[in-house]
């Protein structure tokens, strides 16, 4: 079986529940005694889809604003973005919104985008509009999903979906590589002049398969 | 209160040098080794000659960055050129003067040149005050300012900025805390208006005490035993966290941007840590002493975790401390050869890992700056507990933000060795005893101790226990040593020895080259056997001092 491996980078305002989310998709319970994230911390987790065993590493970024700066280290490199917010405060929507244009300014591979419209368990507190949110989505390209990591909804199906993207991708790739059988082995291969297209798929000789990126 | 006997008792304390102690050698110090793992300094003096801005700071770290030095011996980025340190001393005008100032009813401050007006002083650096007086309303409406409760906290901490925009208050919502926190700024620009530096105001049993360290300015208010110098240390501690969050080079480019600045906006989160922080200071002797507690372990123990942690960071080129803690106390430090830390960078480490539960979580990656390591610039630290079953988490700290995944590759390989070699186990087995029993020591008099070896910059005490179980007493009793600590470095009058003869005990502290020790005694001991119990005290120490103390500096 095919499997490969990428970087998911999640980001949001402070609070919206991207640890909530990741810990609720990894550990499959709810923890309300979170505290907020300091820089970010790192998850890793498996998942088989089509036929593809995908490794996920997740960066779970820190929402607080003293950590902004620090983000490029963070999503730099990053196949796949998780774009939480909170669907009781627009504000953490439009803050969601501003992460999406720094991601195209300063990353230039293509990344898988997800949309999570979080808390929607709070269904009476809505500060944004369902539809409002998927139009958004559709324009960057991105898909969008309502989650709650309360009540366990749609957080399995946000994390398949990335899966699918990332394995669409990674076809897409190899197929533009025609299947050549270099053997790289390591990060410092992925910008070289081979590969005139700059994608950021190589090939290990690693057992493990092969990897989207490597850090 | 343990305010009220100390003053009613004040009379009853003798300051002596005794023979007794004579048999202790002069450099006799337990828990010191010929090389240390922590810098030891005298905070106390450091504070006063520390740079009055962040902007001196930032021009002085300009010149010299030790974090550029690392990265530049990493061969990661080459600075346009390399400058010679130069040893510029900064302003000093500490003519020690004391202008006395009165406070006179209906909230207003005059304060005039003329002396000698109790209760209420206000000490500056010196007397340069104009001779006309000045008068200053206080608009009071703050409603925090007027509520019981509020008023009645022991200790208030508050930072603001030099524009007097509110930054933080330990207690009530800054918000509601802007006028008064505009008086503070005000006082302190009247008195810098004349050339000079506020320093503290005494009125009655509450101390008001400024520390200026622009573009902030930290302001304690005060009715513990806590002196005035001990206030200004724990506000340093205070000014070096918000610093830790967001380095002098941050702090310095926003205020020179905006001078109103609202800092709330970065500190967003980091509220908790100075929380902490300043919670921990009431009741901790490490920010007193300026020292580390040490978790006791054999040192065959503590060697074999240092070892471990050498055998793998050494692999790895940029590491430059591998920090490992425990409930507060430190397992061991392993260091980059030429570095050390210094004991209230550690103290911020160890505030940030008790503050935050996220650690818990997962392995993190984050950016911390240690203010005396480099003010300047952010270290990255990997930070990881070693097991869920184990509350010892290590630190692997880096000038390279590209190290996450070699650190954690590093950090894997350390902890599988620790738990081949159960130490893991002997930690959690330390942890749960909490310590010793003052009683392992064998002296029926005495009921506590806090021991400092000044050169390791570590300390040790045994756990609290009957009397001490109380809050109150707890408190109490840390508030005596706090008085005998202050006592004993009384510029005017620094001390050797003091017995002290307190409500419900008795207090001995003792000062020799290397080493401070106060302890405390049941209330009928005499004076001849607590001296002699402190000898013996001492020697016990030296017998357990590499259970106690880290005695190695493995570096790598
Ligand atoms: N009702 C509800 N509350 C949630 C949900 N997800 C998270 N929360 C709560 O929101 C708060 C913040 O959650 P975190 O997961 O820590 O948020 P975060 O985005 O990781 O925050 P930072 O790490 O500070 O950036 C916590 O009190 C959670 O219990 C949800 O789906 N529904
Ligand atoms: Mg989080």
């Amino acid at each position: 079986m095919d499997s490969l491996e990428a970087k998911v980078v999640v980001l949001g305002s402070q609070g919206v529940g991207k640890t909530s989310v990741v810990v609720r998709y990894i550990g499959k319970a709810f923890s309300r005694h979170l505290s907020p994230t300091i820089g970010a911390s790192f998850f890793t987790c498996k998942l088989t889809i089509q036929g593809f065993h995908v490794k996920l590493q997740i960066w779970d970024t820190a929402g607080q604003e003293r950590f902004r700066s620090m983000a490029p280290m963070y999503y730099r490199n990053a196949n796949a973005a998780l774009l939480v917010f909170d669907i009781t405060s627009y504000e953490s929507y439009l803050n969601m919104k501003t992460w999406v244009m720094e991601l195209r300014r300063n990353v230039e591979e293509a990344v898988v985008m997800c949309v999570l419209g979080n808390k929607c368990d709070l269904k009476s507190n809505r500060a944004v509009n369902t539809t409002e949110a998927q139009q958004y989505a559709v324009s960057i390209g991105a898909t969008y999903f309502e989650t709650s990591a309360v009540s366990n909804e749609g957080i399995e199906e946000a994390f398949a979906q990335t899966a699918l993207g990332l394995i669409e991708v990674f076809k897409n790739n190899e197929s533009q590589h025609n299947k050549s059988n270099d053997s790289l082995d390591g990060v410092d291969n992925v910008l070289s002049p081979q590969y005139p297209l700059r994608t950021n798929v190589i090939k290990t000789s690693e057992p493990e398969g092969q990897r989207i990126f490597c850090c | 209160m343990a305010t009220a006997s100390c003053k009613s008792l004040e009379d009853s304390e003798t300051a002596r040098e005794s023979e007794e102690e004579t048999e202790i050698p002069k450099d006799f110090e337990p828990g010191a080794s010929s090389e240390s793992i922590l810098i030891s300094i005298d905070l106390y003096e450091e504070v006063e000659n520390s740079p009055g801005s962040v902007y001196e700071d930032v021009s002085y770290r300009r010149r010299k960055s030790t974090i550029c030095e690392l990265e530049r011996s990493a061969g990661k980025r080459v600075l346009a050129e390399e400058q010679v340190e130069t040893s510029k001393s900064f302003d000093d005008k500490s003519q020690d003067g004391q202008l006395k100032a009165e406070i006179g009813h209906d909230e207003s401050i005059r304060i005039k040149n003329s002396p000698n007006v109790e209760p209420i002083r206000i000490e500056m650096e010196s007397i340069q005050m104009s001779s006309d007086e000045e008068k200053h309303e206080i608009i009071e409406t703050a409603e925090d300012i007027h509520n019981p409760e509020w008023k009645q906290h022991s200790k208030h901490i508050f930072i603001l900025s030099e524009a007097g925009k509110p930054i933080y208050s330990r207690f009530g919502s800054e918000d509601k805390l802007v006028t008064l926190m505009g008086v503070m700024q005000a006082l302190v620009s009247i008195v810098q208006d004349n050339g000079d530096v506020i320093r503290s105001i005494h009125a009655g049993d509450h101390k008001f005490v400024f520390l200026v360290r622009l573009p902030l300015i930290l302001v304690a208010v005060a009715n513990t035993n806590a002196s005035a110098p001990q206030l200004v240390v724990q506000l340093n501690c205070v000014y070096n966290l918000i610093l830790s969050v967001l380095t002098s080079t941050q702090l310095c480019s926003i205020f020179e941007q905006r001078r109103n600045y609202d800092l709330r906006r970065l500190l967003g989160g980091a509220e908790k840590f100075l929380d902490n922080l300043v919670d921990t200071m009431d009741s901790d002797p490490s920010f007193l002493l300026v020292a580390v507690r040490c978790l006791p372990l054999t040192s065959a123990i503590r060697d074999t975790i240092s070892q471990s942690i050498v055998q793998y960071c050494s692999k790895v080129k940029n590491v430059v401390f591998a920090i490992l803690v425990a409930k507060n106390q430190l397992v061991t430090i392993v260091r980059m050869k030429k570095y050390s830390l210094h004991p209230s960078d550690l103290h911020l480490v160890m505030n940030l890992v008790n503050s935050s539960d996220s650690f818990k979580a997962a392995e993190s990656w984050t950016p911390i700056c240690l203010p005396k390591f480099d003010s300047s610039g952010f270290l990255h630290a990997h930070v990881s507990y070693l097991d869920d079953n184990c509350p010892a988490c290590l630190l692997l700290l880096t000038v390279d933000k590209n190290l996450f995944f070699t650190l954690q590759e590093c950090r894997r390989k350390i902890v599988e060795r620790l738990h081949r070699y159960n130490c893991l186990e002997a930690i959690n087995a330390s942890l749960e005893s909490e310590g010793y029993s003052v009683s392992e020591v064998g002296l029926p008099d005495l009921r506590h101790f806090i021991y400092k070896s000044k050169s390791a910059a570590q300390f040790t005490e045994p756990r609290l226990e009957a009397p001490y179980v109380s809050n109150e007493d707890q408190s109490n009793l840390f508030g005596l040593y706090q008085y005998l600590h202050h006592r004993m470095y009384n510029s005017a009058r620094p001390l050797k020895i003091l017995f002290y003869v307190g409500q419900k005990e008795i207090m001995l502290s003792w000062h020799m080259a290397g080493f401070e020790l106060y302890a405390a005694f049941e209330p009928m001991v005499t004076k001849f056997t607590a001296v002699n119990t402190m000898n013996k005290l001492v020697r016990w120490i030296k017998k357990e001092e590499d259970r106690l103390f880290i005695m190695n500096a493995p570096t790598i």
